[in-house]
């Protein structure tokens, strides 16, 4: 009986100790499955795919030649108006062009408009795509419920992962690059388009029913304009994430800052990497300031007084 | 002139998930604490049965929680009843289609709300032209009639600022503007000046009455205050727990309250400002000098009467006849005693 029982405790130690995992070549046949299956789909559709990002490729390039091609003192003088326009702020319109200048100065203003161009078409298609979404998300809790660990996983796992499929699908280049920077960007927007929509005071919904609002009307008149400051601050996080994904970018073949840092990392040059990350920073400042202030002066009427 | 009056019909409403289900139960008897104890239901309306005068002004009040502002958002529909009508030019609000109520919300309904709900990110005229943006009237258009009522709420000037710029009295006149620029037939208004300081409110009191003498619209009016309901309701609709415990003038409802919760509710009126002469005089005998019109408040025959110092007066109708006379001492009885009934 004793010996009975020592047996079955060294079969539960085993049973505890070591996991009971699919045996070696079935796994292997269902990761091969996996890919074999995707790499199918590739040879399938990889074609079709990479046509239909052919113009988002002609929108970025023409945008990346405009913004290179454009003399410097023109474009200091631009980017200035843009700050002024946005933010009403000497101080910040100053700190904006002395930063241009010194980037440019140490050598990096070629590079930097490279990712200035990348930043401003990333934002823009994140805008473009993820406010509808964010509308329709608000529109009932089930899609709510349907995006929210959707977005949950693009902005939790690592982007290298999602890069694979992308460089099978896409190979190396720069809408891959984009779409890397887009995925991890478009969450902020969306969520916070959903939340902006969802907290409008209730009050004011009822009154623009009372009147007989369509919901075209509602969303476009009261939801929306209401809803702007979140949609904002939402905006604001996109970019400061897009700049974040800039060196990611460049590993899969996109110019600018980011792939200066690349060179910088393989190659031990301390000075370089710390340059043209620094230039990343200084961007992600000017951009967060501006967009902070501009978000302000959205709120300033906005909230709901009562008495 | 069109009827505009709004019938109510044999109207419940039930809160929750499935409120026909209960509607038999109510009917025979169930308490609205029942209901909600045993299964999680609100009772917030009860055979509700009202005829809301055309172009009268009806008062519906109550305490919290009586179920006023459920009534009243069964006129524009933003609450669907369980079962029931209202009934207004022959068509049964309850059974419009979307695009029905739609336009009936643009095109004859307007509404006030307690808390003002104006959009804050508009300027006051913006504001006020909403109703007319959303039915597309074009923009000169919308923009003279917005300003023409802004002026008469007494706002001009203001037609820049933003609602956040405004004190709580002016934010309402916006809300006020806002529903006389629909040129609605219905006025709907949901505690509009419960949110006011007293000498605000009765200024807009003041406003709503002499608004209301030239444009005849058909209002509904809610509030929880009884003075309030006595100087503005031609009818008053009292709620208690999503019923109606009595209906009447004002002048009915302090002559004869319908029970003793009415009458605790009451017994701090005036009752100068509600009963009329017509009511306590008697055979006329042109015994004085001074002549008080019919339809008078007694308040203010006493105080004809105490200003001329003659203790009677005679009471005439519109066309100048004498058809009955009061005294002071009269007057001031019925001012002070409590009408027995
Ligand atoms: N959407 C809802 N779901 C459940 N119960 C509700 C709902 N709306 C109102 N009620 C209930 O119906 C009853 C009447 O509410 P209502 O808001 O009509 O009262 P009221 O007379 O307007 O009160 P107040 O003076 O506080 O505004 C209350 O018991 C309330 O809790
Ligand atoms: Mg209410």
């Amino acid at each position: 009986m004793s010996t009975d029982n020592a047996e079955t405790g060294l079969n539960i130690k085993e049973l505890l100790t070591e996991f009971p995992e699919m045996s070696r070549t079935e796994l292997r046949d269902f990761k091969k499955g996996i890919d074999e299956t995707f790499k199918g789909f590739t040879r399938e559709y990889g074609e079709g795919i990479e046509n239909f990002f052919d113009p988002l490729l002609a929108i970025l390039v023409w945008f990346e030649k405009l913004v290179v091609a454009t003399p410097w003192p023109l474009m200091i003088v631009i980017l200035a108006a843009l700050v002024y326009a946005g933010a009403r702020s000497w101080p910040l319109v100053i700190g904006t062009v002395i930063t241009l200048l010194i980037v440019g100065y140490l050598g990096m203003w070629e590079d930097m408009m490279f990712t200035l161009a990348l930043i401003s078409v990333a934002t823009a298609l994140c805008i473009i795509i993820g406010i509808p979404l964010g509308i329709i998300m608000s529109k009932s809790d089930r899609t709510q419920a349907v995006i929210t660990p959707v977005l949950d996983i693009m902005q939790t796992i690592p982007s290298f992962v999602y890069l694979i499929p992308i460089l099978m699908l896409l190979g190396i280049g720069k809408v891959p690059g984009l779409i890397a920077v887009c995925i991890y960007a478009i969450p902020p927007v969306v969520r916070l388009t959903n939340l902006g929509i969802r907290l409008v005071d209730k009050d004011v919904l009822e009154a623009a029913d009372a009147f007989g609002a369509s919901p075209r009307q509602k969303l476009f008149t009261v939801q929306l304009p209401l809803a702007l400051p979140n949609i904002f601050a939402g905006v604001n996080q996109t970019i400061m994430m897009a700049l974040a994904m800039v060196v990611v970018a460049a590993l899969i073949g996109v110019q600018g800052l980011g792939s200066e840092v690349l060179k910088a990392v393989n190659n031990q040059y301390l000075a370089l990497g710390l340059m043209n990350g620094l230039a990343i920073v200084a961007i992600a400042i000017v951009f967060d300031r501006v967009s902070q202030k501009f978000g302000k002066r959205l709120q300033k009427h906005s909230e709901v007084v009562h008495g | 002139m069109a009827d505009n009056s709004i019938e109510v019909k044999n109207l419940y409403k039930i809160f929750g998930t499935n409120g026909k289900k209960y509607i038999e139960a109510v009917k025979n008897g169930m308490s609205k604490d029942d209901l909600n104890a045993k299964h999680g239901h609100v009772l917030g309306l009860k055979n509700i049965n009202i005829n809301m005068p055309s172009a009268k002004i009806q008062v519906i009040m109550g305490l919290s929680g009586s179920g006023k502002s459920t009534m009243i958002r069964h006129i524009n529909r933003l609450i669907d009843p369980t079962i029931g009508e209202v009934i207004f030019q022959g068509e049964d609000i309850c059974k419009m289609s979307k695009g029905d109520l739609q336009e009936f919300r643009r095109h004859k309904t307007a509404m006030v709300f307690q808390k003002f709900a104006l959009l804050p990110h508009r300027t006051v005229i913006d504001n006020t032209i909403f109703g007319l943006e959303l039915q597309g009237v074009d923009k000169k258009e919308r923009h003279d009639r917005a300003m023409h009522w802004l002026s008469r709420v007494g706002l001009d000037g203001f037609e820049e600022n933003y609602p956040n710029q405004l004190s709580g009295g002016m934010q309402q006149r916006v809300g006020l503007a806002r529903a006389l620029t629909n040129d609605a037939d219905i006025l709907l208004m949901d505690e509009a000046f419960s949110a006011l300081d007293p000498l605000i409110r009765m200024d807009m009191q003041s406003i709503l009455l002499e608004l209301q003498a030239e444009l005849h619209k058909t209002v509904v009016f809610i509030t929880h205050d009884l003075d309030e309901a006595l100087r503005l309701g031609d009818q008053i609709a009292i709620l208690r727990d999503g019923e109606v415990i009595q209906q009447g003038t004002g002048q009915e409802i302090v002559l004869k309250p319908a029970d003793a919760y009415i009458a605790d509710f009451i017994k701090e009126v005036n009752r100068g400002r509600v009963i009329r002469v017509d009511t306590i005089m008697t055979a006329a005998n042109g015994g004085s000098s001074i002549t008080i019109p019919t339809g008078s408040r007694l308040e203010l025959a006493a105080k004809l009467m105490v200003e001329s110092g003659e203790a009677e007066a005679n009471i005439i109708d519109d066309a100048g006849n004498a058809i009955g006379a009061i005294t002071l001492k009269s007057a001031i009885d019925a001012m002070v005693t409590p009408a027995v009934h």
